[in-house]
């Protein structure tokens, strides 16, 4: 080591084609393959996972609505997603649906309209909106839960077998607006809307049913069914005390055949109920 | 009769040690070969330039091969319609060129694992050659299967990786059953190859003068020293993956055989295939080893170590599995008859007289006729006979494949679903291609890794009984 051209060290000897630190090269090239075999899987696990990539989606709208403001006033999520019991498609609303309360004072010759409701007409956050109505070119709305196309999901047929809104979109009572100082500044993905996350539910329908009446109501507990009448027979559920208890029976029942009937597992589980 | 005189014995250490005279053991390696000899055989195969009929089948192959990634590349941006599968011929040339060429991986296998448990010194002198010819043609079978799923960037569902759409792979399905098959076979085969190559690595290491070549040769053998300390765990070491090797030969073509035998099509849905898919396996892998081993001592001098004796084994071993493999069709037809089933009946009528006839007779003319020649001492005296028979194998069992996969699907139990199959240029590029592949692998590992296992023929050498030697002179 501390003579490097002693030509009688047998190392420096030009018979030995490697250089001496090549001995370390082992030992490096199984560290980082275990390591390698431990960091690969675990970046492609939890950084590509649909969690991390799919979650927390909060695209910019062209118009700062707030889901709560519109709902603290008292307005159901139907009013405006008025296809959502009839539908795959749970209807953005068109533009004449927000014309119907936010119509412009003046047309696109500048006459003046009226017979119609004109709330906060004059707000400059309504000018798109009232581009759209004048010029029929609908609001691009960025979508915010957005299944891929060979996943034929309908609204339909959860919302009229006891999913509620809550179950997929989380609490959106509580989004505001894009662009302000709004706790939730805009619609927010909160579920990862992964095939795994499909299959969980489709997989035990009864951990989320509740009465249809319930769907849109974003602060439904499974103890509030103990005082609906429609309940007021199911004795498991009356002596319940707890949430998950709650839940058990009311799932129990609401997945056969007094409730939704919700189809076997085979069949949620099956890839045609999805994949067409 | 008189004793053997110096000069018979001597003929006897000649070329010719195809007799059987019981007088003396013939000889595995031929001429006047000692240690130094076999290595510097093998080894200057690696050292000096290759040969001009080297760059020719090179040159050749490798065109072939990029032709054949390129039809890849054109059928993974297409997608798999330009193929002729079609209901109800969902499975063709794909699965054909799969079992094809997964088939004759097995020659590899048998000579390597299953002829040293059974103490077949013969088999050292063309192992090395059966291992290649196994992993290559294990590359070419997997490209098939993994393209055949229709998207290839999905192949990875195949296994069974955690993922967000939590889907599992069905352990119920065959098909599922040969992934795991054909991984574990590639990667035994695989390994098995490698080690035994590690001491004649370190021999290519020794003896190289380029600096890449020590370094290359150097990385490869692991720093192997021929200690006896190093010898000692190379032996355990060779025959555990010997023992893991075994089993393999009759398992893989086995599950690929349910592939077919699990379903309910007839022609398909028998309990015969296993042995008669193994026995297929390792006639074709034979007929491959003999197609590449016969050309390569001719080219490359190494008649003395692959003699007339391991040719001559070899015809044997692919005449008595073929004619196992006559008697599995034999016994098609039969059990069809003897079922009793109108579907059955009709299918194996369909066979030789139907719509696909043709395929029939060729793999019964290739298969069953040509390689009877076998039978005869001046057919296996003879390298061209033997060539042409291991030709006629080669096709046959392809044809094979079609005949079972091909004709079966084309008349399946309900009429009004039947079709005709005919393959596409597509098709037929892409079986032509896959040979460019393996013989462009084929030739790289002739031009730079120890074609034959150096260590071990010295084994098989007079020189490595010396104890035997006393005993004669007592």
């Amino acid at each position: 080591m501390s003579d490097p051209v002693n030509p009688q060290n047998p190392c420096h000897s030009p018979r030995f084609a490697f250089p001496k630190w090549a001995n370390y090269l082992l030992p490096i090239i199984l560290l980082s393959l275990v390591g390698g075999a431990i960091v690969v899987p675990a970046v492609v696990m939890f950084g590509l996972s649909a969690e991390t990539l799919a979650t927390g989606y909060q695209p910019d709208q062209p118009v700062p609505y707030s889901h709560e403001k519109h709902l603290r006033m008292g307005l159901d999520c139907a009013t405006c997603h008025n296809t959502v019991y009839k539908a795959n498609f749970a209807s953005v609303p068109s533009t004449e649906v927000c014309i119907r309360c936010h119509g412009p004072k003046k047309d696109a010759e500048g006459n003046e309209i009226k017979g119609t409701e004109q709330v906060h007409s004059n707000s400059p956050l309504l000018v798109p909106l009232h581009a759209a109505w004048n010029s029929g070119r609908p609001v691009k709305w960025a979508k915010v839960h957005n299944l891929p196309d060979y996943a034929y999901f309908s609204h339909a047929s959860h919302t009229n077998r006891g999913i509620g809104c809550y179950s997929c979109h989380g609490r959106i009572d509580k989004m505001g607006a894009t662009g302000t100082t709004d706790a939730v500044p805009g619609v927010v993905q909160v579920k990862n809307l992964s095939m795994a996350w499909c299959l969980e539910c489709h997989r035990a329908p009864e951990k989320n049913l509740r009465p249809v009446n319930q769907i849109t109501n974003m602060e439904w507990q499974p103890l509030d069914a103990k005082s609906l009448p429609a309940f007021a027979g199911l004795r498991e559920l009356q002596a319940a005390t707890t949430q998950d208890e709650a839940q058990a029976a009311l799932g129990a029942h609401l997945k056969g055949k007094d409730g939704y009937r919700i189809r076997s597992k085979e069949y949620m589980q099956s890839c045609s109920t999805c994949h067409r | 009769m008189s004793h053997p005189t110096p000069q018979a014995a001597a003929v006897l250490t000649d070329r010719d040690n195809t007799g059987d005279d019981p007088r003396s053991r013939a000889p595995l390696i031929t001429g006047t070969n000692d240690f130094t000899s076999v290595t510097d055989i093998v080894a200057s195969i690696a050292e000096r330039k290759p040969t001009l009929y080297w760059w020719i089948a090179f040159g050749g192959a490798a065109t072939l091969c990029g032709f054949f990634f390129s039809l890849l590349g054109y059928l993974v941006l297409t997608g798999i319609g330009i193929w002729g599968n079609n209901q109800p011929v969902a499975w063709a040339f794909d699965i054909i060129n799969f079992v094809f060429w997964i088939g004759i991986g097995h020659a590899g296998t048998l000579i390597s694992a299953v002829l040293f448990l059974f103490r077949q010194n013969w088999r050292t002198s063309i192992n090395r050659f059966a291992e290649a010819m196994t992993i290559f043609a294990v590359c070419c079978a997997g490209i098939f299967p993994a393209l055949h799923v229709g998207r290839p960037w999905l192949a990875y569902w195949l296994f069974p990786i955690p993922n967000q759409m939590a889907m599992w792979a069905q352990y119920r399905s065959p098909l599922l059953w040969d992934v795991f098959a054909v991984s574990t076979y590639a990667s035994v085969s695989l390994f098995f190859w490698y080690a035994g190559m590690v001491p004649d690595f370190a021999t290519l290491r020794d003896r190289a003068k380029s600096r890449i070549g020590q370094f290359a040769y150097g990385v490869v053998s692991l720093g192997w020293n021929g200690s006896a300390r190093h010898w000692h765990r190379f032996e355990k070491a060779y025959l555990i993956l010997c023992g893991l090797c075994t089993p393999l030969v009759f398992s893989v073509h086995s599950v690929v055989s349910f592939d077919f035998a699990t379903a309910q099509l007839p022609g398909w849905h028998t309990t015969i295939f296993p042995p008669y898919f193994v026995a297929g396996a390792i006639y074709g892998g034979f007929a491959m080893v003999l197609t590449l081993a016969i050309p390569c001592r001719e080219w490359f001098g190494m008649k003395d170590l692959i003699t007339m004796r391991h040719i001559q084994n070899m015809a044997r071993v692919m005449l008595a599995t073929g004619l196992m493999v006559c008697y599995a069709y034999a016994m098609e037809f039969f059990v069809a008859w003897y079922s009793g089933s109108h579907f059955e009946h009709s299918l194996f009528l369909n066979r030789p007289f139907g719509n696909h006839r043709w395929g029939f007779w060729a793999m019964f003319l290739l298969n069953c006729s040509g390689p009877q020649l076998l039978w005869f001492k001046w057919a296996r005296n003879n390298l061209w006979v033997i060539m042409a028979c291991a030709m006629c194998v080669n096709a046959g069992m392809w044809f094979e494949r079609y005949v079972i996969i091909a004709t079966s699907l084309s008349r399946d139990a309900l009429p009004s679903s039947w079709a005709q199959f005919s393959p596409t240029w597509v098709d037929l590029s892409l079986l032509t291609g896959s040979f460019g592949l393996f013989f462009t692998l084929f030739l790289l590992f002739l031009k730079f890794l120890p074609t034959i296992a150096i260590a071990e023929v010295k084994t098989v050498l007079p020189q490595s009984h010396a104890h035997g030697h006393a005993e004669e002179a007592h």
